[in-house]
């Protein structure tokens, strides 16, 4: 076991904190993206992740995900963090290494909101949240991560195309499935109350991702620098594809549609960010923009309620990242990794099926476990009033006009 | 000729737009404004600050038509924006002594009609 190395540990510090950020900052994301009246449920879905899946990471998730029981699935050793101290794990503390994967439990779980906003009731998205993490993510990070059996196949996975992309959107098509469409959907033109927001959410997500994909080296060494330039290059490739594709089909380069190809770009680049040379980087970056482009334009034309389009993002994206890597892949640029060859792009599909199929099935499961228990959508004059008043007592943007201040804190 | 106007919920704007246009009533003016009506209180909280919203968002409609033409008016707008609670609003219709179309500087009757339609 090597000792502590003080630079890797400095790095994973930053990482740490990076990837926490986006988190917030996926909130801004889709938060622009909604109706102003639901402006603030949107976001509140995102923050509260940090809360409720944190939580529930250093309780029992981190346990299952990086315990050792088995190929499926790790033990209770970790439960509450026994035996998680300042020793080495690699070369940071194991304290620290649970902290960073904690971020990435956040955000997946954060990310599958998107398929149910403006409509969902919060409670039950706070319980299902809770237990998705541990019952889909917590399983799924074994797998790739943890030891499980995926891992041991060879599979390439960085920093998580399969577990946390792919993962995340498999849940929305089976919670956009479940707690079924809006009532508005398709019906009225439902338009973004601040696109600013969006690409706000959207460069902020970018930077907090040099740490999610430098970060998951795990070190200050070179496979962080190549994952690094990598982040930086593959979303640039498919921002320019992005824009050249709104120009070619409307004429005109769309705000939403730059932040969207920015997302793509950076979810493509997750799985392989360590694993491949800065021009595949740029080649897979630009190859996945037109996947998901056409992905958006025509689940927009299903009944499927993917509100703010998890599946064409970062499902697609994934899939499309997650196989480029066993095509791009060279042990030229980490030794750790594995040249391309059919035999990789194999093992690439498998991992993709089967996080898809596990996440599909197991959330399908969860909420409508949850549908008996409770309802999960709020009911049709709260969606009409927008949930921020129903669900949180609040408004986004309150004016105060004819607000009378209750002293007592009560109603009289 | 009449001024027909409605305050409805914002949130069922879309369909009394919708009532109103297959109703073949396609001159309006809408208008964004707070109002109480008795609904019951709303009551926010932003940190220790707990406040009661005495008035309601709504949407105002202005709809100037010919006499034949208010219970078709009136009844699109009805159907679309009740939901039965407190809160749906009113329809107020107003007597109109002239209304002008500032483009051809037609008068009353014919200034109301759409564009393209007779004035039967």
């Amino acid at each position: 076991m090597p000792p502590i190395n003080g630079s890797d540990t400095a790095w994973l510090l930053i990482s740490t904190a990076l990837v926490l950020m986006m988190t917030p900052a996926l909130g801004f994301f889709y938060g622009g993206m909604v109706r102003a009246k639901n402006a603030l449920n949107t976001l509140m879905m995102s923050f509260s992740a940090l809360g409720f899946v944190g939580l529930a990471w250093a309780f029992f998730g981190y346990s299952v995900a990086f315990g050792h029981a088995s190929a499926w699935c790790g033990g209770g050793e970790f439960f509450f963090l026994r035996g998680v101290g300042l020793a080495a794990q690699g070369t940071i503390p194991h304290l620290l290494f649970f902290a960073y994967q904690g971020t990435f439990a956040i955000i997946t779980a954060a990310l599958i909101s998107g398929a149910i906003v403006e409509r969902m009731r919060f409670g039950p998205y706070l319980a299902f949240i809770t237990l998705w993490s541990l019952l889909v993510y917590a399983p799924v990070a074994h797998w790739v991560w943890g030891g499980g059996w995926i891992g041991k196949l060879g599979a390439l996975d960085f920093a998580g195309g399969t577990v946390v992309h792919v993962n995340a959107a498999a849940a929305a098509l089976a919670c956009a499935v479940v707690v079924g469409s809006r009532k508005d959907y398709a019906r009225t033109a439902i338009l973004p109350q601040n696109v600013p927001f969006t690409l706000l959410g959207a460069g902020l997500l970018w930077l907090g991702w040099f740490g999610f994909n430098a970060g998951s080296a795990l070190g200050a060494n070179k496979t962080a620098a190549l994952a690094f330039a990598n982040t930086m290059l593959a979303p640039t490739a498919t921002l320019v594809v992005w824009t050249i594709l709104d120009l070619v089909r409307t004429k005109k380069a769309t705000a939403i549609g730059a932040a969207t190809g920015i997302v793509v770009g950076l979810v493509a680049v997750t799985p392989a960010a360590g694993f491949i040379g800065p021009m595949a980087a740029v080649i897979l970056g630009a190859v996945a923009a037109f996947p998901s482009y056409f992905a958006l334009l025509y689940r927009a034309r299903t009944r499927l309620d993917d509100s703010l389009d998890v599946i064409a993002a970062h499902g697609v994206g994934g899939t499309v990242g997650a196989l480029l890597t066993g095509i791009l892949c060279a042990k030229a640029w980490n030794a750790d990794g594995a040249d391309a060859s059919l035999h990789q792009l194999g093992i690439q599909f498998i991992a993709v099926a089967a996080t898809l199929v596990y996440s599909l099935v197991a959330t399908f499961v969860i909420v409508k476990l949850l549908g008996f228990v409770t309802a999960l959508r709020a009911a049709p004059k709260d969606e009409g009033l927008g949930l921020d008043f129903t669900q949180h007592g609040e408004e986004a943007y309150a004016r105060g006009e004819g607000a009378i201040l209750l002293l007592d804190g009560r109603s009289e | 000729m009449k001024l027909v106007i409605a305050v409805v919920r914002p949130e069922k704007l879309h369909e009394v737009l919708e009532a109103l246009f297959h109703a073949q009533v396609k001159g309006l003016t809408i208008s964004r404004v707070q109002g109480h009506g008795g609904e019951l209180e709303r009551v926010e909280t932003y940190r220790g600050t707990t406040v009661k919203m005495e008035l309601s968002e709504k949407v105002r409609i202005e709809i100037g038509v010919s006499d034949h033409f208010v219970e078709p008016t009136v009844n699109a707008i009805m159907g679309a924006a009740r939901t039965g609670d407190v809160g749906d609003g009113k329809i107020f219709v107003l007597p109109v002594e002239h209304v002008y179309r500032i483009r051809t500087g037609e008068l009353d009757r014919a200034a109301v009609t759409p564009v393209g339609v007779p004035p039967g």
